[in-house]
């Protein structure tokens, strides 16, 4: 049944008792013609569309944790496509254009604001790459501003432009489309829609082997029993590594840890995206009040999935800088999660070495933005066995072609991307 | 925040040093390793979640690049030496 406010009217005339579990417990089969490992945002998507788009429903998703758990829900929410690189911003941009009505088609309110996002540039030689950022934007049909001065300061009135800094804010790149989506509803609008169509959702149940004979895919051994099938896709974030070893695959990537947190809720002040672009923090208010704070990575290879005070303080003195009353807030929570960036920065889509066996893997902390366009090209590479031309760029032959797809030009250094 | 063991310095925090990445065996530069040896070599298999043995900078210190061996997982150093 579908979500309404005269379902919650009925429920709530029968005191909320027969409300139906989002994502049932099915019983597991022995063979499906899918099989995603990885139940987060970019999983649960490809199980939508595959529905959705092609009518394919005798499909399992194995989740390891539970829905909702995982890098989906500890990002900064923050849906943006300003990027330099076609490739790049091609896909974000489709994802920022399939967001908009979500919500709707999800039957689920995912709460996608788009309130403009402010990527502060320090210097002229900044502003001047930001410029060229905007117009290939631009070329690309998607809609940016540079502002400076008065016309910065108007976008965003708290933001502290006068006092001396260390580095002083010379204009921003705005993307108005930008904004923030809550992202653990994205997990569970996607998983509920993907459940409804018949898609078999296990939690709890990791992929624990990967059959492989004669270069094809055999089967998906799990907890729950082995299942014979001959597509899978592995999209399962951090955990990459692990899961793709198990059949004797090599990524070019390194797990780094990522941190985040909020302070305690305020009245709002803030109704935009605001980033610091030296050395990165992230800063913006949920609807519930509280200051959601990113940064970079903490910047050397970990699966602790525990932060370093060194980066807390980074990200906080930054804040600090363009927004000075936060320093009146306490810290409430604080999580970290891991972030799989490959050599060049960019992710890893599409068909591996195992015939069969397709990667969805080192999106880095740039993955949570691009989860419906991943889902509805995931889907169609399962579906149809061609790779789509929006994922081509970001192939896994790729490192070794010599046709990396480097948006910072950071080089094979993944801790600096 | 990490406490290095500087071979040098001893202890110190992980504010004073830059991160080199992990450690890559590369081919010996003599024309006999192909392409794919080389490719291997930049990108793959430097991402255990365990021990991992990679370069750390000392930059505001005895500027020295050192080699440690450090557990991904637990962020416990494991053994460090000079490079």
């Amino acid at each position: 049944m579908g979500y309404s406010a005269f379902s919650i009217l009925g429920h709530a005339l029968t005191a909320n008792k027969h409300w139906q579990a989002a994502v049932g417990t099915p019983q597991m089969r022995t063979s499906y013609d899918a099989v995603i490992i990885g139940g987060g945002g970019h999983g649960l998507a490809t199980a939508y569309y595959l529905a959705q788009q092609h009518g394919i429903t005798n499909v399992a998703v194995l989740e390891a944790g539970w829905i909702g758990g995982g890098n989906t829900a500890r990002n900064t929410t923050i849906v943006r496509s300003d990027y330099l690189l076609n490739s790049s911003f091609r896909l974000k941009d489709f994802a920022l254009g399939l967001w908009a009505d979500l919500s709707r088609d999800l039957n689920f309110n995912l709460m996608y604001e788009p309130r403009g996002y402010v990527d502060l540039a320090h210097s002229d030689g900044e502003l001047e790459h930001f410029t060229l950022r905007a117009n290939a934007m631009r070329l690309g049909g998607a809609d940016a501003q540079i502002l400076t001065g008065d016309a910065l300061q108007e976008r965003v009135p708290e933001l502290d432009m006068a006092s001396p800094k260390r580095f002083p804010i010379a204009g921003a790149l705005v993307q108005e489309a930008g904004g923030v989506v809550r992202h653990d509803a994205v997990a569970w609008g996607f998983a509920r829609k993907a459940s409804q169509a018949g898609i078999h959702v296990f939690q709890n149940c990791p992929g624990t082997g990967i059959k492989v004979r004669d270069g094809k895919l055999q089967a998906i051994e799990t907890p729950k029993g082995r299942i014979a099938c001959d597509k899978a896709l592995i999209s399962v974030a951090g955990a990459s590594t692990q899961v793709a070893a198990l059949a004797g695959l090599e990524l070019p990537l390194n797990s780094i840890n990522v941190q985040a947190f909020v302070t305690e809720p305020v009245k709002p002040a803030l109704d935009t995206v605001v980033n610091y672009n030296a050395g990165y923090s992230y800063v913006s208010q949920t609807s519930k009040g509280e200051f959601v704070l990113g940064g970079a990575t903490d910047g050397y290879s970990s699966f602790a999935r525990r932060g370093s005070f060194e980066r807390i303080e980074d990200v906080l003195a930054r804040a600090l800088q363009m927004f000075p009353f936060l320093s009146r807030l306490r810290l409430m929570r604080h999580w970290s999660g891991t972030a799989d960036i490959p050599m060049d920065g960019n992710a890893i889509l599409g068909p591996t070495p195992v015939e069969g066996l397709m990667i969805n893997a080192g999106w880095g902390y740039a993955g949570f933005k691009a989860t419906p366009a991943i889902g509805h090209q995931m889907a169609e590479l399962l579906a149809t066995g061609q790779m789509p031309e929006l994922l081509q760029p970001f192939a896994y032959e790729r490192f070794a072609l010599g046709a990396e797809q480097d948006d910072a030009g950071a080089g094979p250094y993944p801790w600096l991307h | 925040m990490l406490l290095i063991p500087c071979p040098f310095c001893g202890l110190r925090e992980e504010s004073e040093f830059t991160y080199g990445g992990p450690c890559r065996d590369l081919p010996a530069p003599d024309g006999q390793a192909d392409a794919a040896a080389w490719s291997r070599a930049l990108h793959m298999g430097q991402n255990p979640r365990g021990p991992l043995r990679e370069l750390w900078y000392h930059t505001s210190g005895c500027e020295a690049w050192i080699e440690v061996t450090r557990d991904t997982d637990t962020h416990e150093f494991i053994q460090g030496s000079q490079t």
